[in-house]
């Protein structure tokens, strides 16, 4: 465990880990004033990848910012296209099908499963072990094939449609899914036995990088960051939307508020989301993936609405603020790494820089989403 | 003492686990495709750049009402038409009708985000995709698509 | 004298052949490796079963510009890469293959081969330091502590094996334990009872001491980007990959003659340089089975476990081991 230490003042470097940067998985940059190998001061600077996603959704049409949501971040964008379909539809007004629901939990929970599992071999990989990371992509591709049967694509889905889906799933998907359920169980406790149980990983993540709840207030993180901290915080839960309260699942909370109980977090959120994919596989009703009547042209009242959702990485908002035209009039979107990612600078003072990485991978930022 | 030695064995034999999985899956058999020597046929719904549907005697089905160029999100389809006149046999008399006949249909590949906008409004089923993903090119001017074109060599 | 000359000058050029083909062709056998743990085939292009990769990837490496940053202190820049690749080769010369094939037989060459061995810490300290890389830098400082932490706990186990022996020559080490695997000293006796843990603690030195995954601190690439050779590239770079691997094959060595038995077959039979060989790369596929199954440790970890475990019990087992040889 590094200890604080006093440091002089001009005794210090500045070393730019990014935008390029091996750790940093995209294009943050983090200005990091050093003392050695120990953090004094770090600085994330922004703004490599912008490309001005709410600004867009203000000069298009409703159905054309469809794409961009899928964009915002590429690991999990179902999440993220779910919070902008039920937005529009309560601004619309619009009803959707029972079986439209289940199937767009399904393909959430999926998507948070492909989600984490790159996000495990990743953050493994920052740890300096590599094979971790080829298993996880091994089922993850299991994931996306099914995706990518349903929706045609394997990353930047754009499958919710206003008021249901694109297109239907079929046995095929459901027998897939199905299969991938005990599967991707016994890779949980292959992880388990060769990441979670070693010694090297425990030292390394145990007691490290501590994030108190009282910070993550404070910036307000959210996500498996907030509930590695004792904050038993789901917006599935807490505000549930869509067939969530359907669901019998759980909410992974651990208290220590290290690096390890975010990883652990995650770890059995994947567990739960197979609980969720398995029961809403049973429930899966018949019937229709489209309202019998949608408006031609989506022109919500005017007015301001917001809708939450709960993505991989935490607490995704949403605001659509409608005049009554078919572009919206303000377009914010709240995504939760850039929260996540700003507690970095106060977590990561007076630590080691390999421990500060260990824990920025524990925050599982993805940059894109952070910069929209 | 008890710990220091109880860690230390904890330890070890956490590692011997680990080495044990990885030496199983060194047996086991690769699960990668050797890209370009053999490829995975792409799914029935994949979507790729969009391709223009041709009708029964192998001209576009598109009718140029510019449906898709309004839906696309990042106005990357331009079409042109041009009204031509024919005749056609209303209750036993024959009229002449005009109607537009496509002239161009440029899909510019490098704003597109493959989201299917285009095929969705499109109400006489005249768009659909393709399946082609092996795209690449130094020039950028080799991804502004001529619908109509590839259509007729796809004809030819 | 000419004769002598000759022989000498013969015996270095086998020594870096023999260097460099198991340097290129380790590097083709840890990709092959890791790529069967990841399920995937590894390099599998050139030639068959991607044999011509090294050759390939070697003519790559030398036709490159060599790049000298423009900070960078240039002389010291040069030589580091050169200082990781020569002692890897000197230490060739006095490692016996087997009763016969051995280029310079000394009887000191426990001492020179880790003489040796402690100059490539410096080869990477000089090289984080001349490219003036702030990485580098940071990767040479900790490659050296490491270096430093654990040629403790090694030399120690190697004094347990020399008092045992009663030789600093690498033959007659090997030849004492010719005869079966009883006779080899990872086999624990009533004389030396924790031979066993002494073989772990110095095959635990000998990653920290190449600096192999899970030790590889000094090119820890997911945060100091590369490393001590974060600025090298073209042969520079393909200098420090050969001394590496050059390192590996004599860690692997060394723990043949000093634990395994040297050129000895487990029952007996038929001694012979085709055991030393066997030996050395079963363990070197080890090396390779722990690099791609284990993440990194930290530094301070690194340095507690030299000093808080590996130290103590080396320790305890050289006393344990005088005290029982005075008494059997």
């Amino acid at each position: 465990m590094s200890a604080p230490i006093q440091i002089q003042p001009g005794e210090t470097f500045t070393l730019n880990v990014g935008p390029q940067h091996p750790a940093t998985h995209g294009v943050l940059r983090v200005k990091m004033e050093m003392d050695g190998e120990y953090i004094v001061k770090a600085e994330t600077v922004l703004g490599y990848i912008h490309r001005m996603h709410e600004l867009m959704g203000e000069n298009r049409t409703y159905p054309q910012v469809l794409p961009n949501l899928s964009r915002l971040d590429y690991l999990g964008a179902m999440g993220y296209t779910h919070g902008h379909v039920l937005a529009v539809e309560r601004a619309a007004g619009i009803e959707v099908p029972e079986r439209a629901e289940y199937v767009r939990a399904i393909m959430v929970e999926l998507n948070r499963i492909a989600s984490h599992l790159f996000w495990f071999g990743a953050f493994v990989m920052d740890l300096g072990g590599f094979t971790p990371l080829m298993y996880a992509i091994e089922d993850r591709e299991y994931i996306l094939d099914m995706l990518e049967a349903v929706t045609g694509s394997r990353l930047t889905y754009c499958y919710f449609r206003f008021g249901g889906l694109y297109n239907d799933i079929d046995d095929d998907f459901v027998n897939a899914a199905r299969a991938f359920i005990p599967r991707m169980r016994k890779s949980l406790k292959k992880y388990a036995a060769l990441v979670t149980g070693n010694i090297i990983f425990e030292k390394r993540l145990k007691d490290i990088g501590p994030i108190s709840a009282e910070m993550c207030r404070k910036y307000g993180a959210s996500g498996p960051v907030a509930r590695g901290s004792g904050i038993d915080f789901d917006v599935r839960k807490n505000e549930p939307y869509s067939v969530y309260p359907e669901f019998d699942f759980d909410i992974p909370v651990y208290h220590e508020c290290d690096s390890l109980a975010r990883y652990m977090v995650r770890m059995d959120e994947m567990e739960q989301s197979l609980r969720i994919v398995e029961q809403g596989l049973d429930k899966l009703p018949d019937g229709p993936i489209m309202p019998k009547k949608k408006p031609k042209l989506i022109k919500p009242a005017a007015g301001d609405y917001y809708q939450a959702v709960e993505t991989a990485r935490g607490s995704f908002g949403i605001r659509i603020v409608s005049d009554g035209t078919k572009n919206a009039y303000r377009f914010k979107l709240r995504s939760p790494t850039y929260s996540n990612m700003h507690m970095f600078d106060e977590a990561c003072r007076g630590m080691m820089i390999m421990d500060a990485l260990a824990m920025m991978g524990s925050l599982d930022l993805v940059i894109p989403e952070i910069d929209r | 003492m008890g710990a220091y030695f109880n860690e230390i064995f904890r330890g070890l034999q956490s590692l011997c686990i680990g080495l044990g999985i990885t030496f199983k899956e060194f047996f086991q058999p690769v699960v990668t495709v050797p890209y370009p020597y053999k490829t995975i046929k792409m799914s029935e719904r994949y979507r790729g750049h969009t391709e223009l549907v041709e009708d029964e005697s192998g001209n576009p089905k598109c009718v140029a009402c510019g449906m898709c160029q309004r839906a696309c999100p990042s106005q990357s389809i331009s079409l042109a038409s041009k009204s031509v006149e024919y005749e056609v046999e209303v209750k036993g008399e024959m009229k002449t009708k005009k109607k537009k006949v496509l002239t161009k249909y440029e899909l510019n590949f490098t704003t597109c985000s493959l989201c299917g906008q285009c095929v969705e409004s499109c109400n006489f089923g005249a768009v659909t995709f393709s399946k082609d993903y092996n795209l690449a090119s130094f020039r950028k001017e080799d991804f502004h698509f001529d619908l109509l074109n590839r259509l007729k060599e796809r004809n030819s | 004298m000419s004769l002598t000359v000759l022989n000498a000058i013969i015996a270095v050029v086998i020594a870096i052949g023999f260097a460099a083909l198991n340097a290129a062709y380790l590097v083709w056998a840890e990709r092959r490796g890791a790529g069967r743990i990841q399920r995937r085939p590894g390099p599998n292009v050139n030639g068959p079963l991607g044999l011509l990769q090294p050759p390939a990837d070697g003519i790559k490496l030398m036709t490159k510009q060599l790049v000298i940053p423009g900070g960078a202190d240039k002389a010291l820049f040069m030589v580091a890469p050169v200082l990781a690749m020569a002692p890897a080769i000197m230490s060739f010369v006095t490692i016996p293959f087997s009763d016969m094939i051995v280029a310079h037989s000394m009887n000191i060459g426990v001492l020179m081969i880790f003489a040796f061995a402690s100059l490539g810490g410096m080869a990477i300290l000089l090289a984080g330091w001349g490219s003036r890389n702030k990485y580098g830098v940071m990767a040479s400082v900790r490659a050296v502590s490491q270096n430093i932490s654990y040629e403790v706990p090694m030399l120690i186990t190697v004094i347990t094996i020399v008092m045992m022996t009663g030789s600093l020559d690498l033959k007659d080490i090997a030849t004492s334990q010719a005869g079966g695997i009883w006779n080899w000293n990872i086999v624990p006796s009533l004389s030396a009872p924790l031979m066993p843990v002494a073989f772990l603690i110095f095959f635990t030195c000998s990653l920290a001491e190449t600096n192999r995954a899970p030790f590889d601190l000094g090119e820890a690439e997911s945060e100091l980007v590369a490393g001590f050779h974060t600025e090298y590239g073209s042969m520079g770079f393909g200098l420090f990959f050969m001394g590496e691997y050059a390192n590996i094959v004599i860690g692997a060595s060394l723990i043949t003659i000093l634990f395994l038995g040297g050129w000895g077959c487990p029952l007996g039979l038929f001694p012979g340089v085709w055991w030393f060989l066997l030996k050395i790369y079963v363990l070197i596929f080890s090396f390779i089975w722990i690099r791609w199954t284990f993440p990194r440790t930290t530094i301070y970890g690194l340095l507690n476990l030299s000093w808080k475990i590996l130290i103590p019990i080396s320790l305890f087992n050289l006393l344990l081991t005088a005290g029982l040889l005075k008494v059997f």
